[in-house]
């Protein structure tokens, strides 16, 4: 216990020392703007990817309604700075808290659906949030909300990104996130384990959508315009092939996903008709080479566990997914 | 009433599309569990190759209905064959892998698909000729009116849907693709060529999306490399809500959803249209979670 927790300081030490360099060459003006968006999305995509690793990778729960929690969070934390001048970190918090709200609904609901029909009946809650917004001439309709003021800098988005990272990692090597990854492996075996299935798929579906609506918020802080069309179920694809690219169920995969996935469509913006057909040609060839991911199963724990403790994971996971 | 019964049968029509789309999705998922996402691009596909072939054929001074059925079996043809393709080089490596690896390379090609389109046709919408000049009729004297392209609609989906319920029933293929969905182990040790019978059932599949392409084209006159994605949705939201790898479920599950959409729009409320459409298999999952003529399927422990 008290190796994993030294080496968990150290890897905090690593991220604040990462953050320090990109603070400097961002104050010195090394980075440019184009490259500091890009650092602000990363950020992002990180949050969203971390988080729907927990209720896909961990839980097994299969969701295509990421970008409906995400544009709740969007659109709330977005609605409070604009219209009450909520500060910053507040009305983040707000946003996040009230997509944690949809998360329970839609949790609630659906458990009793599984795997493909979970999958399309997110799907279906996603786009209703989508044309809710595109009808509600509150929220700006079809044009969506501009001018929400550009207050995500880095130093925000680099502390909200690494304590979301940092509170799902922590869930899932407590008990509950055992006890999600049992859900995982077999329902009916963690049921009769003496399981709350269904308690458990709510925590993890209220988290997850906790920190894809702060995500959303900060993602909206970042760039002035949000519009419905912007969190529609390609949005929510973008951030399953970040999970699955990375490694599902592997909390450092998502984050490598996340980065991956945004360098990958920065740098074929410069190439504008074949960047699409590249990137699924990059996205097919990666499932048949590699289906487990760019990092297969390996943990995120600042460096290796013991040796017994991975391989048994390893065994575990090999197996799992819905 | 009558306005009801009008909308009705618009709803229909539209329903018939996304049945034909439906039934694609419910084989190929009720064989290899896969959600096959770029079935809504082979509609696309097919939709285009009927429009070249029937412009090609008009041009020809062909007579209008030989264009028709010409252009659908080209169509037809062209779209199983890239059908078999997509699944020789995407899906089969993924036979043995996870079902979320096989659902992303289906994404894939589905954005492959697309783009491809893009980057050849252009992003913009092309017409779509007129093969057969639209007549409209009225029912029993009323106002009620039915469009000539309508009836077309009705019957082609009709006699498509018997000749298949006829290869699934009768057919040596069908009886296979049948023991494969029901068992595929012991479908492979009874001596059923498994490789064989899944191309078989997305050749069909994907002969039925250009079907619905065509006449999707032939309907609103208008196509576009884009196209595929809602109605591809749509026709799988149809499947799902007649309960996946049921056949007359597909075809249930997408006349409900043409007739609810038409008639929310007649209503005026066209922009939520699609919420309804979600709200509506939302519902049914829930009150019924494998669908309206799904089999409840209870797990083993």
């Amino acid at each position: 216990m008290k190796k994993i927790n030294k080496k968990f300081w150290l890897g905090i030490l690593i991220a604040l020392a990462f953050y320090g360099i990109v603070k400097v060459l961002l104050t010195t003006g090394v980075l440019s703007d184009v490259n500091q968006s890009m650092l602000l999305l990363i950020g992002v995509n990180i949050m969203l990817a971390v988080s729907l690793n927990l209720i896909t990778g961990i839980t097994g729960q299969f969701s295509i309604g990421h970008a409906g929690f995400m544009s709740v969070g969007a659109y709330t934390s977005a609605i409070l700075t604009l219209d009450y001048n909520v500060p910053f970190i507040p009305a983040i918090l707000a946003g996040g808290l009230l997509a944690a709200v949809f998360g329970v609904l839609i949790g609630m609901p659906t458990l009793r659906l599984n795997g493909d029909y979970l999958a399309i009946a997110t799907l279906g809650f996603g786009e209703i949030i989508r044309i809710i917004m595109l009808n509600t001439e509150f929220v700006g309709g079809a044009s969506g909300l501009s001018g929400i003021p550009a207050k995500t800098t880095w130093t925000m988005l680099f502390f909200f990104t690494l304590i979301s990272v940092v509170l799902i990692n922590n869930f899932i090597r407590s008990t509950h996130g055992r006890a999600c990854i049992a859900i995982r492996e077999n329902e009916i075996a963690a049921e009769a384990m003496g399981i709350n299935t269904t308690r458990y798929k709510i925590i993890a579906f209220t988290i997850g959508a906790l920190f894809a609506g702060m995500a959303g918020g900060l993602s909206a802080h970042t760039f002035y315009v949000i519009t419905p069309g912007s969190f529609n179920f390609l949005k929510s694809f973008e951030i399953i092939v970040m999970v699955v690219l990375g490694g599902l169920g592997s909390t450092a995969g998502s984050i490598v996903g996340a980065v991956f996935v945004t360098l990958l469509y920065t740098y074929l913006r410069e190439f504008p008709e074949w960047r699409m057909i590249i990137y699924s040609i990059v996205l097919i060839l990666m499932m048949i080479f590699r289906p487990s991911g760019l990092l297969g199963v390996s943990k995120f724990s600042f460096g290796k566990f013991g040796k017994k403790e991975a391989k048994a994971n390893d065994t575990i996971e090999s197996s799992g997914t819905p | 009433m009558e306005y009801f019964i009008q909308q009705l049968i618009n709803g229909i029509s539209v329903g018939s599309i996304y049945a034909l789309i439906a039934l694609g999705y419910t084989m190929v998922y009720g064989i290899i569990k896969l959600i096959n996402f770029a079935h809504g691009d082979v509609f696309m596909v097919g939709s285009f190759i009927g429009l070249y072939s029937a412009k090609y054929l008009a041009n020809a001074g062909m007579p209008p209905i030989v264009v028709l059925l010409l252009s659908l079996i080209i169509s037809m043809t062209i779209s199983a064959l890239l059908g078999i393709t997509i699944e020789r080089l995407a899906y089969k490596p993924l036979r043995k892998s996870t079902r979320i690896a096989a659902l992303i390379t289906a994404i894939g090609v589905s954005f492959l698909l697309e783009y491809t389109g893009v980057l050849i046709l252009g992003p913009q919408a092309k017409g779509f000729p007129d093969i057969m000049d639209k007549k409209q009729y009225h029912l029993f004297g009323s106002s009620i009116q039915v469009e000539s392209n309508q009836i077309m609609i009705l019957l082609t989906t009709i006699i498509l849907m018997l000749v298949l319920q006829y290869i699934v029933r009768y057919t040596k293929t069908g009886k296979a693709m049948r023991a494969v969905s029901f068992d595929v182990e012991a479908a492979r040790l009874m001596g059923i060529n498994v490789d064989r019978t899944i191309s078989a059932t997305f050749a069909i599949g994907s002969a039925l999306a250009a079907a619905a392409g065509v006449i999707f084209g032939m309907t609103y006159n208008s196509v576009d490399p884009l196209m595929g994605v809602m109605p591809g949705l749509k026709a799988f939201v149809a499947a799902v809500l007649g309960g996946i790898g049921s056949i007359p479920g597909a075809l249930v599950g997408g006349l409900l959803l043409g007739t609810v959409e038409t008639e929310i729009s007649s209503l005026g409320f066209s922009s939520w249209r699609d919420g309804v459409a979600f709200a509506v298999l939302i519902l049914i999952l829930i009150f019924k979670p494998s669908g309206l003529f799904g089999k409840n399927v209870r797990e083993k422990v």
